[in-house]
């Protein structure tokens, strides 16, 4: 069993990553869960969140966008629809994002269509800057 | 012979065009570029969905997902991707007299077939042939197809599909092979097909599916309708590009040509002209002996 995963991750418009990582912390689908090589077939659906990754001594954050999860034998293959590293984001532009969809979620009722579509773009700004934050 | 002053403003005319020509050559050969790395770099995105799916329909036992199930022929939805911009060869006439050619010929198969066109040039070309059958068209897309746009169709072809609007659909554009060569592509993108993969069944390991593999597939699957039509969406793209290049290409030639032809000509009418001239200057000269 090797001792290293083989980590892979794309999006629709660029290949990512293609490294060989130590140990990874991905957003499940229906919780936090870390992978480490020998783990079992596994395929997951991912939430937004920060995705983190160790080498070495060295850990980097990424912010996933809603994405698939795949481990086979100790390759892990990772789809999502957007993946940014610390230096990626713009931070000044996800705080403007965080403001706006805080003050869009105070006055819209919470039948309201638009509530769930700001409720996911509060959760992105907020994953942006804790990724960005992490990476400074 | 043509007088000179005509002939002057024939090859004025024509270098003009040369210029436009040979302009939009360059501008195609540097969108070309943009449009085929964009293209390239959607591949692995493309090629890993279609692997995790295939491992994941090769596990279905029994129960499948509704985008997966034959439901055999009742109505289709043909998506035709053209350009909205001509002087591009045989780019949109060839893909759309494909969607003519396609629908007449099953037309008899299908209860009825409706048509989506991406671009206006399609619109253009078909609406006089088959326009009874265009439900939908989109304009301005294609230029700078973004994933947004292409997950805005996969969606509301997969919802159509769902509310057992269509039973089948199809898209048909230009596939990129090179710069010089397009080709017509018909592709299923509904019901899904997953590819048979030759790996044996050594994969008998069970996965673990997160949340449970009916809430995986119903995910991805929509997901996979949505790259397919991204990865025609830029394929067309280039296929366009490469298509200009050429044509406006051998329309500089052509115009290189056409001003080699005309100089020909003129410099003749001039040397004519002249000796008209030497002759009435000399006769006139002899008549006065």
């Amino acid at each position: 069993m090797a001792d290293k995963l083989k980590l892979e991750m794309v999006t629709p418009y660029k290949r990512v990553l293609s490294e060989e990582v130590d140990e990874l912390t991905a957003p499940g689908f229906v919780g936090e869960l870390g992978i480490l090589p020998g783990h079992t077939p596994l395929l997951t659906t991912l939430k937004v969140g920060e995705l983190t990754y160790k080498k070495g001594n060295e850990v980097f954050h990424i912010a996933v966008n809603w994405g698939y999860l795949e481990v086979e034998e100790d390759t892990v293959t990772v789809l999502v629809d957007t993946a940014e590293t610390a230096d990626e984001i713009d931070l000044a532009r996800a705080k403007a994002a965080l403001g706006r969809a805080e003050d869009a979620l105070k006055t819209l009722p919470l039948e309201d269509k638009k509530y769930m579509i700001m409720e996911a773009a509060l959760q992105r700004a907020l994953i942006r800057i804790q990724v960005a934050d992490k990476g400074h | 012979m043509a007088n000179l002053k005509d002939i002057k403003k024939r090859i004025g005319s024509v270098k003009n065009t040369q210029q436009i020509t040979k302009a939009m050559k360059m501008v195609a050969a540097a969108k070309l570029r943009r449009a085929q790395d964009a293209a390239v770099s959607a591949r692995p995105y493309a090629e890993k969905l279609q692997s995790v799916m295939s491992n994941l329909a090769q596990r279905e036992d029994g129960e499948g997902h509704a985008l997966l199930n034959q439901r055999g022929t009742g109505r289709a939805l043909i998506v035709l991707m053209t350009a909205d911009r001509g002087l591009c060869g045989g780019f949109n006439a060839n893909v759309s007299k494909e969607a003519e050619r396609y629908i007449r010929d099953n037309e008899p198969g299908f209860d009825a077939i409706d048509l989506m066109i991406i671009g206006r040039k399609g619109r253009d070309f078909l609406k006089n042939r088959v326009g009874e059958h265009i439900t939908k068209v989109y304009e301005d897309i294609t230029s700078d197809a973004t994933y947004k746009t292409a997950q805005l169709i996969g969606q509301e072809v997969v919802d159509d599909y769902s509310d057992e609007k269509y039973d089948a659909v199809y898209v048909i554009y230009n596939a990129f092979k090179s710069a010089i060569e397009q080709i017509v592509t018909v592709e299923q993108i509904l019901p899904i097909q997953p590819k048979e993969t030759e790996e044996v069944q050594e994969g008998s390991v069970d996965y673990i599916y997160e949340p449970d593999r009916g809430e995986v597939l119903s995910q991805l699957l929509p997901k996979m309708v949505e790259v397919q039509i991204f990865r025609a969406l830029l394929e067309s793209n280039a296929s366009e590009q490469g298509a200009r290049m050429s044509s406006m290409d051998s329309a500089s030639r052509n115009a290189a040509d056409m001003i080699d032809r005309l100089t020909l000509q003129y410099n003749r009418a001039r040397q004519a002209a002249i000796t008209k001239e030497l002759m009435e200057i000399i006769s006139g000269a002899e008549s006065i002996k």
